[in-house]
């Protein structure tokens, strides 16, 4: 199942949200949702994208006051897919890689936030900057 | 024994509706006394950390209220999302429907009234003021 | 056969009347549909690849029978129409091979599905207990559809315990232990309990050599213990009758 980076990766499908109040977070839960049924992806593991994008949304929200989510339907090979891509122009942060450490957290969440996250979805990737902002892509396959 | 409280959660809730479902329902608890609440969650299909954070305070506030609370009814799926996520609800008591629920808060409750009964049972059960 | 065959000759036919053999790809669809459809069934009953192409190219050779007889003396004529008519039939093979696999693969995918829904089975063994016994390496997309059956028996029959038979899981690694114990934890956010029985000497000690941690998990050396395990669980007591005492005189 896994794939070699040599298939072409195609969008089929896109969508372009701003997310700037918590009340975007269940409308945008709900459009991910019907991307997800669209492709025939399964309960199971569309539920574990709309939780890894309502993680997602709340830190934004949360840390950055708010952003940008692209929503794709994607192909590779056999594979149907989603992905997310969230874009704000919070503080940043300064280091990932305490961030994605299990039990991290500086807010008043559980402290389980990214790695969590990153655990539900096929394909995990953060950039930040301290000062200009964060942009988090995961992709979840369809039978991935 | 005191009431039970049911609560059944619909729809999937924002931020602040969740926040306001936590306190009507410790008002609730404190002003009918309940020694038992009920969470039915059969109709949410998302539950995030900030959801899971809200039962949890539930339980934690009806403790101190001196109430039960079991959560029931939770979809295969979110289960399997939230072991994933490494949110494993903890001091929430869980029951696969509300008949089971019940049950389990009604053996619960008899447990800890025996124990108020007997002149040495202060430990964990929660002795009631 | 001969029914698809005289189907497939007429759709030719018409096509090389109104066409004068050119190849026009409208045209041509029909026919590519009709093959398609004849080899994609031929792939699925099992007819071998040389079968299948034999066939189409019969069907050039009767065609080619037909084109001698209209085109009378006409020899540049013919030769014109012969070539086209090779040239139609290449085209119309290599796809029909093209679908031949296809409808092969389709039937491997689905017989990988039928697989991983026949091998996790969900019997219940008693009133609020289920069994589901594993047999076969456990994967990463197998624990997630033994998961999810397991779970939806659970929520279906109301069942409070759950026990997990991996004698027949050959090798048990971190990774199928992490996989079981996820399993385990699901179970009982969802308020039943799960019990994992059927663990062989071997599994229990690479288990302790790679140093996995089962002792949340309740398991048992054979599903019989772990059965007993549930009956206590649910307060339940198995007894043997006595028998009638022998009648004395």
């Amino acid at each position: 199942m896994r794939h070699t980076g040599t298939t072409m990766l195609v969008v089929l499908n896109k969508d372009a949200y701003s997310i700037q109040r918590e009340q975007d977070v269940i409308l945008f839960r709900n459009r991910v949702k019907e991307f997800a049924v669209r492709i025939g992806m399964g309960v199971v593991n569309q539920t574990k994208l709309i939780t890894a994008a309502s993680e997602l949304v709340r830190n934004m929200l949360r840390y950055a006051n708010g952003g940008d989510v692209l929503i794709e339907v994607i192909t590779r090979g056999r594979e149907n897919g989603i992905r997310l891509t969230f874009k704000d122009q919070g503080p940043g942060i300064p280091d990932i890689k305490q961030a994605m450490q299990d039990g991290f957290s500086t807010g008043r969440s559980l402290g389980l936030g990214l790695p969590g996250t990153k655990r539900l979805v096929s394909e995990f990737d953060i950039k930040s900057t301290v000062g200009v902002g964060t942009t988090v892509t995961i992709v979840k396959w369809k039978n991935g | 024994m005191g009431p039970f409280l049911l609560v059944t959660i619909q729809v999937d809730l924002y931020d602040r509706l969740a926040l306001m479902l936590e306190s009507d329902l410790v008002q609730a608890i404190s002003k009918s006394g309940a020694q038992g609440v009920l969470i039915d969650i059969s109709a949410v299909s998302i539950v995030d950390s900030f959801m899971g954070r809200i039962i949890g305070n539930i339980a934690s506030m009806a403790r101190l209220l001196d109430a039960h609370t079991v959560v029931v009814g939770m979809q295969p799926a979110v289960a399997i999302t939230l072991i994933e996520l490494g949110l494993t609800l903890p001091g929430v008591q869980t029951a696969l429907n509300v008949e089971k629920g019940m049950q389990l808060l009604q053996s619960r409750i008899r447990v800890a009234d025996s124990e108020e009964d007997a002149p040495h049972g202060d430990d964990d059960a929660g002795s009631p003021e | 056969m001969r029914e698809q065959s005289e189907g497939i000759v007429n759709l030719v036919v018409d096509n090389l009347n109104e066409q004068t053999i050119q190849l026009d790809p409208y045209a041509l669809e029909p026919i590519q549909e009709y093959l398609a459809g004849i080899s994609i069934s031929r792939a699925r009953h099992g007819f071998s690849p040389r079968e299948t192409s034999f066939y189409v190219l019969s069907l050039k050779n009767a065609i080619l029978d037909v084109q001698e007889e209209s085109a009378g003396s006409d020899i540049a004529a013919l030769y014109e129409s012969t070539r086209a008519l090779n040239r139609l039939f290449d085209e119309l093979s290599t796809n029909t091979f093209e679908t031949f696999i296809k409808g092969r693969e389709d039937v491997i995918l689905r017989q990988t599905d039928e697989i991983s829904e026949i091998s996790t089975p969900v019997i219940r063994v008693w009133d609020q207990i289920l069994a589901m016994p594993l047999i076969g390496t456990l994967d990463s997309a197998r624990t997630q559809t033994v998961m999810e059956n397991l779970l939806q028996s659970i929520v279906d029959t109301g069942s409070e315990i759950a026990i997990l038979d991996i004698s027949g899981v050959p090798a048990v690694d971190s990774l199928v232990a992490q996989h079981l114990i996820k399993t385990v934890s699901a179970t009982r956010l969802m308020g039943a309990e799960c019990i994992i029985s059927g663990i062989r000497p071997e599994i229990a000690q690479t288990v302790v050599q790679l140093g996995i941690d089962l002792s949340q998990v309740v398991t048992k050396a054979t599903l019989a213990s772990a059965l007993k395990h549930a009956f206590g669980m649910l307060k339940l007591e198995v007894r043997k009758t006595q028998p009638p005492k022998p009648f004395m005189i």
